[in-house]
Parts: structure tokens; C-alpha cells; sequence
């Protein structure tokens, strides 16, 4: 037997199995080291995962060794091998980090269940990202969702409940589209293999039942991926969340979601029915558009610090599908890379807001919000924190030297590349409005003095302050050397591109 | 309603015949309907009588909330762990033709298994639900 060889089932299978062992060692302790053992494994995996399909191709992996169509498929390809390698890290780098971030946000005695859910909402997105099957693929997003509405309701803060519940019945919404999506898919084809489908659909495209599941998958993603205008529920989700997991969903969760779309629409569908016979760029780029400049402007007047990267996601959300709305390979490019530098970037602010929540908030007390008017000066106390804030905020912005950068001049090659100039100006105008609000912040934290009669109280501690400057690092360096980010979603774009065609 | 002697009676007599009806879904379930969802939830509905005749007190008592924690992680355990055994004789994950030189009596072992961990996942979901409804203070646990 070589393990090797079922490094696929594994990749999902190692967070599973953390997860009913976190609950019966009952220890957060111990069911910290049980459910991080398990990400920074599923890192691993995913990284000689990525490692193999660069060297020799697309692996195939056959559940119960039943043969594809009929079993379940597990297909890893140039896009999910990338994002499979963004989901795991991402776990990997939070779990350690949520050791000290939940000491203050979720009572002692829900520890486990904490990393219980941490687990299985790592299997989930793991899961969506890996299967070559379409049922596969909506079990796996129920296990996620399902996880996700438990840990946001975890929040200390009672709005995290109404949050979680708003949450609950948009995801819910979502997820019934797409089954039904897939049930009309099934119906007109007979199976359930996302390649099988993709053939046999080949020859009924535009008839009604097709159009009638691409409809339903569309809005049922879009929802879970908080494209705008059906994002309501992020702002609310991502703010009540304990810090910990506002950072792994918000890298990670939209992200394999907008891979779903991704994969749905150039692997079944086909870019010719998507993007040629239907009007469908046209709406994605208006509705970029409003995502690129309400939700931004939105951002700018936040008062919280969370709650402004939160709308600062759902405008960032919006560069995503642009890059798909160009249907052509630096588009989509463009597209899987930020999914990548967006989720870094994202990830490395929550967790530095985390550590500003934690330092502020005093033992076992309510989370303090980190509002404006408490980081009034709060770079003399926490120069780590505000310098990293600051950094991952030019990557959003998108200056030179920043993992943004990159996905950004990929998107504005692929506007020019149609003679759209004037989206290429939408996009750095765009921009600007990321500046204004990440100006907000410094303008606070360096520019003003610190409010009287605050405690004095240092830097965040260090277990906080490593696991997001290494995301911040990550920023920087993705921002110089692009082999991996760009080197991938290149591939990846022209997989899909000549697949589809 | 723990006074009132015809429930007593009742229950006394009937859960028996509901845990034993249950292990009946849970083994017929591979020639008729049932299964160890079915089987779980009937489980579980026996369980819950008990506590509506005695009063949930004592039912966890009987049935402690550690007891039922551990049965729901438990089974994820079981049928994951059918799929690891796979793998350890060889084949792919859940691939029960290897769990027995003949084939299809491996397809049966494997099956089997699994069902007993769907069976206890969902009788320690089914009475975890019910504890937390049941207790005044619902979000402890």
C-alpha cells in the first residue's frame, strides 16, 4: 500500500476524523493539537498535491473503488490543487492562532466544540474544492455552511446570533438553488461525475432545463459567495464572528465558493453557453462594477475596523468576477489569483484586528469592538499590529510590491486586451476608494492622539502577532515572486479555457 | 407524570420491544427498509419516551450527556473508520471489496459497519437535540 497514491481521500478525510476526536478528548488542549495536527497534515497533502498535478497532470481518485461515472470521483486539476493549497494553508496558519485569540471570546467548556467545527468546516471547503462530483460537492458545502453559521454564533457578542441567523436562512436559500440546479442537471443527463456531465451536455446546451439549472446555480452562489447585491449577509457575519474565524472564513469560505462558480461554468456549462449566448458578462460586469464602488464607498464610513474590511471583501469579491465577466484567459487568471492575494491579504488583517480585539478586550470579559474612536493612537502601543493593518491594506489597494498588485495588473491587461479602456480607469479609480479607507485607519491609528484616561497595554501577544505576520510576508512575497500565484492560475486559466471551448 | 401508573406500565412494557424493534431496522436494513438512520432515530424515540414518563433528570441519569457526546463523535469515528480499514488492506477509501477475500461478502462487512455508526451518530444527535430543548438552560450543555 503506498500512501502516495490516496493522498486525495486523506486530504479530506484527516480534517474529518479531527473533528469527532476533538469532541470526545473534550480538552481544548487537546483538541487544539488533534484539529491543527490535522491542518497542518491536510497543508501537506495539498502541497504534494499540487506538487504531482504540476509534475504529471490531473489525478483521478475513485471513492469505494466504483468506477466514475457511477462512483464518487475525486478530481484534482490545475484550479483546485491551487485553491486546495490556499484552503489547508490558511487553516494551518489560523488554528495555532486561535489557541490564544479564543481564550477571550468563547467561554472555556466550548472550546472543543470550537475546534470541533474548525475541523469540519475545513473538511467542507476542502471537500467542495476537491470532488469530481456534483451531490459530492453540495454534501460538502451543507457540512461547511452548516459549521460556519455554528462558529459565527460562537461570537460573544449577541448580535453574532442574529448575524449567524441571517446568515442561516440566505446560506439555506442558496444551498437549496444549487441542489436544485443540480437536480435539473441530473434529470437532463443522468449523472452526477462533473466530467461525465460536461460531455454529455455537450449536445442538449440551451435547452430550457440547462438554462433554468445555470439560473438557479448562478443566484444559489452568489449568495454564498456574497456577490453583490445578494452579499446582506456578510457585513453582520464577519463582524460578530470571534476574530479567528472571521479570518478563516473570510480567506477561505467565498473563495471556494467562487471556485464552484468557477468550476461549474467552464467545466459543465461551457464558456460558449455562459459567456457567448447569454448576457451573462454583461450583468457580471455591472454588477462588479456596483460591488467595485458601493460596497467600497460603503466601507470608507464604517466606524468599525471589522466591519470596513468586511464591505472591503464583498468590493474585492467584485474584482473577482469581473476577471470572469472578460471570459478570457488573463481574465480568468486575473480572477484565480486574487482569489489567492485577497485571501491572504484578508486573512492577515482579520487576524491582526483579532489581536487589537484581544488586547483591548480584559479577561473574560465582552469582546470590545475595535470602533475608531479606541484605535485613536494605537500605533504607539501597537506598532506590529497597526505596520502589518497597513500592509495587508496596500495589498487591497493594490500598490507595487503587494500579492494585490499582481491580480490587479493581470485584470487591466485583460480590460485592455478588449479594448476597454475605461474599465482598466474603473479599476484604479476603484482603487482609490481602497485607499480612502485604509487611509481612514492610518489616519487614526498614527495621526491622533490616543484617548484619555485608555489603559496602557502593549503590543498583541506574540502567538497572535506570528501566525498573521507570516501572512503578511506572504503578501510581500507574492507580490515579487509570482511563479507560484501567477504561474498557476495561468495554468490553470488555459486548462479550463481549452476544456470548455 | 412519573405517578400516573398506566404510563408507568406502558413504558415499562414498550421500550423494550421499541429498542428491540430498533436493532430489527438496523440489521433488516440491508434486505428491506431501514437502516441505521431509521434505527438511530427509533432508539432514540424510546430513550425520549422514558424521559417524557420520569422526567429528563433521571433520564440523564441513565443516559449521561458525556455518554451521548460520546456516541455522536463516535460514529463519525466508526464509518470513517470503515473507510480507513480500506485503505489498510489495500484498496481505495471506502472500498469495502477488500475488507473480505470474497467480495461481496466484504461489500457486506463494510456496509454493516458503517450502519452501526450511522445508527449511533444519530441516536446521540437525536437525544443531544432533545436534552438541549428539554433543559431550561439552552445553550449549556
Amino acid at each position: 500500500m503506498s500512501l502516495a497514491q490516496h493522498l486525495p481521500a486523506l486530504q479530506v478525510v484527516l480534517p474529518l476524523i479531527s473533528a469527532p476526536l476533538a469532541v470526545l478528548l473534550r480538552r481544548g488542549g487537546l483538541a487544539f493539537a488533534m484539529v491543527t495536527a490535522a491542518a497542518w497534515a491536510a497543508f501537506a497533502i495539498a502541497i504534494a498535491l499540487w506538487l504531482q498535478v504540476d509534475s504529471s497532470g490531473s489525478i483521478s481518485y475513485h471513492i469505494g473503488n466504483w468506477e466514475p461515472p457511477w462512483g464518487i470521483e475525486y478530481r484534482i486539476d490545475r484550479l483546485n490543487s491551487f485553491m486546495l493549497v490556499l484552503v489547508s494553508g490558511m487553516a494551518a496558519v489560523v488554528l495555532p492562532y486561535s489557541r490564544a485569540s479564543i481564550e477571550r471570546e468563547i467561554p472555556r467548556e466550548s472550546h472543543y466544540l470550537f475546534y470541533a467545527m474548525m475541523g469540519l468546516c475545513m473538511t467542507g471547503l476542502l471537500g467542495i474544492t476537491i470532488t469530481g462530483d456534483a451531490f459530492n460537492l453540495f454534501v460538502f458545502l451543507e457540512i461547511s455552511s452548516l459549521s460556519t453559521y455554528v462558529l459565527i454564533a460562537l461570537g460573544r457578542d449577541r448580535r453574532a446570533l442574529t448575524a449567524s441567523y441571517q446568515y442561516l436562512i440566505m446560506g439555506s436559500i442558496g444551498a437549496t438553488f444549487i441542489v436544485i440546479a443540480i437536480g435539473f442537471l441530473y434529470l437532463m443527463t443522468g449523472t452526477l461525475n462533473l466530467a461525465d456531465m460536461a460531455t454529455k451536455l455537450s449536445t442538449i446546451k440551451g435547452t430550457r432545463p440547462v438554462l433554468v439549472a445555470l439560473a438557479f446555480f448562478t443566484v444559489g452562489v452568489s449568495l454564498k459567495a456574497a456577490i453583490f447585491p445578494l452579499h446582506q449577509w456578510l457585513p453582520n457575519a464577519y463582524t460578530y464572528a470571534p476574530s479567528a474565524v472571521t479570518a478563516f472564513i473570510g480567506a477561505t469560505a467565498t473563495k471556494v465558493s467562487l471556485y464552484a462558480l468557477i468550476r461549474f461554468y467552464f467545466t459543465i456549462f461551457g464558456d460558449s453557453l455562459v459567456f457567448e449566448q447569454l448576457p451573462l458578462p454583461e450583468i457580471m460586469l455591472m454588477l462588479s462594477l456596483f460591488a467595485l464602488f458601493v460596497a467600497n464607498f460603503i466601507a470608507i464610513f464604517q466606524s468599525n475596523l471589522k466591519r470596513l474590511f468586511a464591505y472591503s471583501s464583498i468590493g474585492q469579491i467584485g474584482y473577482i468576477t469581473l476577471g470572469l465577466s472578460f471570459d478570457s484567459v488573463h481574465g480568468l487568471a486575473a480572477s484565480i489569483m486574487h482569489l489567492f492575494n485577497h485571501g491572504i491579504a484578508k486573512g492577515a488583517i482579520f487576524l491582526l484586528t483579532g489581536g487589537i480585539v484581544a488586547t483591548l478586550t480584559t479577561r473574560q470579559g465582552i469582546p470590545t469592538a475595535p470602533t475608531f474612536e479606541r484605535l485613536a493612537g494605537l500605533s504607539k502601543q501597537m506598532p506590529l499590529t497597526c505596520f502589518g493593518i497597513v500592509i495587508g491594506g496596500l495589498s487591497l489597494i493594490g500598490v507595487p510590491g503587494t500579492a494585490g498588485f499582481i491580480s490587479k495588473w493581470y485584470l487591466i491587461l485583460a480590460a485592455i486586451e478588449k479594448d476597454q479602456w475605461w474599465l482598466a480607469g474603473a479599476i484604479v479609480i476603484s482603487s482609490l476608494l481602497a485607499l480612502a479607507y485604509v487611509w481612514r485607519f492610518v489616519e487614526v491609528a498614527y495621526f491622533r492622539s490616543p484617548p484619555v484616561g485608555q489603559n496602557a497595554h502593549g503590543e498583541a501577544s506574540i502567538s497572535l502577532l506570528i501566525p498573521a505576520w507570516l501572512l503578511i510576508a506572504g503578501t510581500i512575497w507574492f507580490g515579487f515572486d509570482t511563479s507560484f500565484t501567477v504561474g498557476s492560475a495561468l495554468n490553470a486559466a488555459q486548462q479550463l479555457m481549452s476544456n470548455s471551448r | 407524570m412519573k405517578n400516573d401508573l398506566v404510563l408507568r406500565v406502558i413504558g415499562k412494557l414498550l421500550i423494550p420491544f421499541i429498542l428491540l424493534f430498533a436493532l430489527y431496522v438496523q440489521f433488516h436494513g440491508d434486505f428491506g427498509p431501514g437502516g441505521g438512520f431509521q434505527a438511530g432515530v427509533i432508539i432514540a424515540a424510546g430513550i425520549i419516551f422514558y424521559a417524557l414518563i420520569h422526567g429528563v433528570a433521571t433520564t440523564r441519569r441513565i443516559v449521561p450527556d458525556c455518554l451521548v457526546e460520546t456516541m455522536l463523535a463516535s460514529g463519525v469515528l466508526i464509518y470513517a473508520g470503515v473507510g480507513l480499514a480500506g485503505l489498510l488492506f489495500g484498496g481505495n477509501y471506502l472500498d469495502y471489496f477488500v475488507l473480505d477475500p470474497n467480495p461481496v461478502l466484504g461489500q457486506h462487512r463494510g456496509i454493516f459497519w458503517v450502519e452501526v455508526g450511522v445508527a449511533t451518530t444519530v441516536s446521540g444527535v437525536m437525544l443531544k437535540i432533545y436534552y438541549m430543548f428539554a433543559s431550561r438552560s439552552g445553550s449549556e450543555d
